[in-house]
């Protein structure tokens, strides 16, 4: 039993390190999901059919696929479509000369290359589209009066959004956010697939290389506190925001 | 000078047909109110006027411009864009539920619109709103949130955050419907002390005390037309409309 503990304890350092890129991925995809989600979610709600169409479109597409294959295609599909233009741009004799060298050597170097960018892209675009529904909600939870009296004092329809609807939507949006936020935090156990550091693939390696299964109860007891951890902030937060209801 | 003036208005939604040739000219100073059973239009028609309703046919002239006109094969002609904006703030407008912004508080209700549409500085539009609170007697709510203050606190907040952007017409929308029967004076008080002042105003009310009183002409609208217009104590004492007679036994005490 002591053994055991002191084989965990040894391992906790690894594991802390590789808990910061679950923690940087996850908070990175919010942050970033949130403004598209807005956008998403106006998109949803235009007059213009061709904006409604097209968003409604998105978030189907990536609500209704696997978010393992989105990662999959975005590493994997999308990463080799680009050195693909790439290599046909240097064989084009017709396409020579400093700029045409720099964008393919731009798309042979894409951000994409990069595991933590690929999974950033692919998990941003994916919780927007889970966002964008929660944010629409949460703007039509709005009386339409306040819109109403905003275009009556003259704002425009952007204006009346901006300063008026959103901020008040905002704060019926704190809670699903918040929600999606910590689920996130495990789904991002799944980029350990594409052999980026995070917590789960340095579980999975401690267990291979140095033969032990016990590493994944502390694995598991670290996701564990991080969710009770953000869930107690953000209950707060939501407390806080409630108070001028 | 005729403030606002409607050409056979027309609406409706779906099969119902809430306007039927509505043709209205308020001239300055006037207060109308419009009167009539729910479903009549006299929402509706306020509405159309500050264009929160799109109108299906009919011509609206504000201060003897061109705001709008729309005719019933859809082609519409319009003020130019700074003109249809100008007229479209000649109007300020009160809503049954007040509709104040929750997450601002009194005094930021009233700036909001200065500051952001008319550019004006934030300590001239301060100056303003706290004049207008003092106007409507809540000069000491100015930093309070709208939900810590009654529904006719809250409406003289929203009558003082219309006039915020000076329009020269106002329009009531049942402002007293949503109140508690000891809380209507306070607003009828202050719409009272704007009509002396000579502001234009249509009222959409169920205060036949506040028609009789403070009215130059009431409008009696029904099944989306304007049945009877004229001063008040003639529809009152002698209306000559079977549907008028009708409406005012059913509200008024006998």
């Amino acid at each position: 039993m002591l053994e055991a503990l002191q084989k965990i304890w040894g391992w906790l350092p690894a594991l802390l390190e590789s808990t910061a890129i679950t923690l940087e991925l996850t908070a990175a995809s919010v942050t970033t999901a949130i403004f598209l989600g807005v956008f998403l979610a106006l998109g949803k709600l235009s007059k213009k059919r061709v904006i409604r169409s097209l968003s409604s479109a998105y978030v189907f597409f990536f609500r209704g696929t696997p978010l393992l294959l989105q990662l999959f295609f975005i590493y994997y599909t999308v990463q080799k479509m680009l050195q693909g233009v790439a290599v046909s741009i240097t064989d084009n004799p017709g396409l020579q000369g400093w700029f045409w060298d720099g964008f393919a050597n731009a798309l042979n170097n894409s951000p994409l290359n990069n595991r933590f960018f690929a999974a950033y892209f692919a998990f941003s675009l994916n919780i927007a589209a889970y966002l964008a529904e929660i944010i629409r909600a949460a703007i039509q939870s709005i009386p339409k009066g306040q819109m109403e009296a905003a275009r009556s004092l003259g704002l425009t329809y952007g204006q009346g959004m901006r300063l008026i609807v959103i901020p008040q939507a905002y704060r019926r949006m704190v809670p699903p956010v918040c929600n999606e936020f910590v689920m996130v935090l495990k789904d991002t156990s799944l980029v350990s697939i594409i052999s980026l550091m995070d917590l789960t693939y340095q579980t999975r390696q401690i267990s291979t290389l140095r033969e032990s299964q016990l590493v994944y109860i502390p694995a598991m007891l670290i996701y564990l506190v991080l969710s009770a951890f953000f869930t107690i902030i953000f209950n707060k937060i939501e407390k806080k925001l409630a108070e001028h209801e | 000078m005729v403030m606002v003036q409607t050409e056979s208005l027309f609406k409706s939604f779906g099969a119902l047909h809430v306007l039927q040739d509505i043709n209205v000219t308020v001239q300055q100073g006037e207060v109308i109110c419009i009167i009539g059973p729910s479903g009549a239009g006299k929402s509706t028609f306020l509405r159309s006027l500050n264009q929160l309703e799109t109108i299906d046919s009919g011509k609206i002239l504000i201060e003897e411009q061109l705001l709008l006109h729309r005719e019933s094969n859809a082609t519409v002609e319009r003020a130019s864009k700074e003109d249809y904006k100008r007229l479209l703030l000649q109007m300020g407008m009160v809503f049954q539920s007040f509709n104040l912004f929750l997450h601002k508080t009194v005094l930021q209700n009233i700036t909001l619109a200065p500051i952001q549409v008319k550019k004006i500085s934030k300590e001239q539009a301060e100056e303003t709103a706290r004049n207008l609170l003092d106007k409507v007697g809540l000069a000491e709510k100015a930093d309070e949130y709208p939900s810590r203050l009654s529904g006719g606190q809250q409406q003289r907040v929203a009558i003082a955050r219309a006039l915020s952007m000076e329009p020269k017409i106002m329009l009531f929308d049942e402002p007293t419907s949503a109140l508690d029967p000891e809380l209507v004076g306070g607003v009828l008080a202050v719409m009272k002390q704007l009509a002396s002042e000579g502001m234009t105003m249509l009222v959409v009310s169920h205060e036949m005390g506040f028609a009789r009183e403070v009215a130059d002409r009431v409008l009696f609208m029904a099944d989306g037309i304007v049945a009877e217009d004229g001063p008040p104590e003639e529809i009152f004492t002698n209306p000559q409309n079977p549907r008028t007679r009708q409406f005012l036994n059913s509200v008024l005490p006998q």
